[in-house]
């Protein structure tokens, strides 16, 4: 098992605030993991320091060997808390966009999506939903042979048959050579298909555990225990 | 449509105990072939790795077989009934400690399962 992630003693500032405070953790490749957290624990500071979003403040991070830069870029895939896109472009601008701008995107794999979606690529993003455009963010997002998918929020503002369908797609193109990392709130809907979890409370990793392990030594669901640990 | 997990054991113990009743109901048959890990994963809405996991635990069980290049089987030789009594041991387990815990003592409990049976069922 090769390692994905490797962060070593991360801090990240926001002037004097720290968000992320001698973080250390390692993903491997193959896993699921669950990023979660309560609002404000650092969670998407996180992802945004994977993705290249945010500069470290101190600390080692690697991602497949790479220092962050150019070179990872390349081979993670991000998926913002809200998408991105401007409103006058077309779901089908968007997979040009993406095709243009990434080596490792499949266009295919994003047109059978959003058919089984019932997307049409002639759709602007202005006359679609907030649920469907953040749909379509996650089909691109996903039709990407990355070696990292950071995916923050994926479910924050979808319904729950499109949750299922957002479960699918990370399942079906899971890849044993990618890691996937899903932060979220809502765990009681993506716990059965993680691996590993890590829990991240006030900017330090406060715990980081496989499923089984959580439900064999708690006899208690992440979702339980989640609430137990961070009862207010 | 994923299938329903409990809250208070590991999924891929739930999904070995699951498969070991579809043996023993006889919806898996000796000599079936299972679908494909990543495929069953899909059935079932969880990781491919938890998958992994339970088939690996029921091949250790006896359950089930891998043949090298054709993929994972049901054993031949499962005796569909033993598999079934062991079933049945454990829901009457559960069932009898449920009842014990509201007060019932052991007469009582055939009684009034004889007339539960006789009045709903027949």
């Amino acid at each position: 098992m090769s390692v994905i992630v490797e962060c070593k003693d991360l801090t990240v500032k926001y002037g004097k605030k720290v968000a992320l405070n001698n973080f250390s953790v390692e993903f491997e490749e193959g896993r699921i993991v669950g990023l979660l957290g309560p609002n404000g624990s650092g969670k998407t500071t996180f992802i945004k320091t994977l993705s290249g979003l945010i500069t470290k403040s101190a600390g080692n991070v690697t991602i497949a060997g790479e220092k962050l830069g150019t070179a990872t870029k390349s081979i993670v895939s991000y998926l913002p808390e809200r998408p991105y896109f401007p409103s006058s472009m077309r779901v089908k601008d968007m997979i040009d966009f993406f095709n243009d701008f990434y080596t490792d995107f499949n266009p295919q794999t994003a047109y059978e999506m959003l058919e089984t979606l019932k997307i049409s690529p002639k759709d602007k993003i202005k006359a679609l939903s907030k649920g469907t455009r953040e749909k379509v963010q996650l089909v691109l997002v996903m039709s990407r042979s990355a070696k990292l998918y950071l995916l923050d929020e994926p479910m924050g503002g979808v319904d729950p048959a499109a949750r299922d369908f957002i479960l699918k797609t990370i399942l079906t193109n899971y890849s044993k050579d990618a890691c996937v990392i899903i932060s979220t709130h809502l765990i009681q809907d993506v716990e059965q298909v993680l691996d590993e979890v890590a829990f991240i409370k006030e900017g330090r990793l406060a715990m980081f555990k496989s499923a089984d392990e959580i439900r064999e030594e708690n006899g208690k669901s992440i979702d339980g225990l989640f609430r137990a640990v961070f009862a207010c | 449509m994923p299938w329903k997990f409990e809250d208070d054991s590991p999924i891929y113990i739930q999904i070995v105990e699951e498969i070991k009743r579809q043996i023993a109901s006889g919806e898996l048959k000796g000599g079936d072939k299972m679908p494909a890990v990543r495929e069953l994963a899909l059935q079932a809405g969880v990781n491919p790795n938890t998958m992994q996991k339970a088939l690996v635990e029921l091949e250790r069980q006896g359950f089930l077989y891998t043949q090298r290049t054709s993929g994972r089987f049901v054993k031949e030789d499962i005796s569909q009934r033993k598999l079934r009594e062991e079933q049945a041991q454990q829901f009457m387990k559960e069932f009898t400690e449920k009842m014990l815990t509201i007060g019932y003592d052991n007469s009582e409990l055939v009684e009034i399962y004889e007339k539960y049976i006789k009045e709903e069922y027949l």
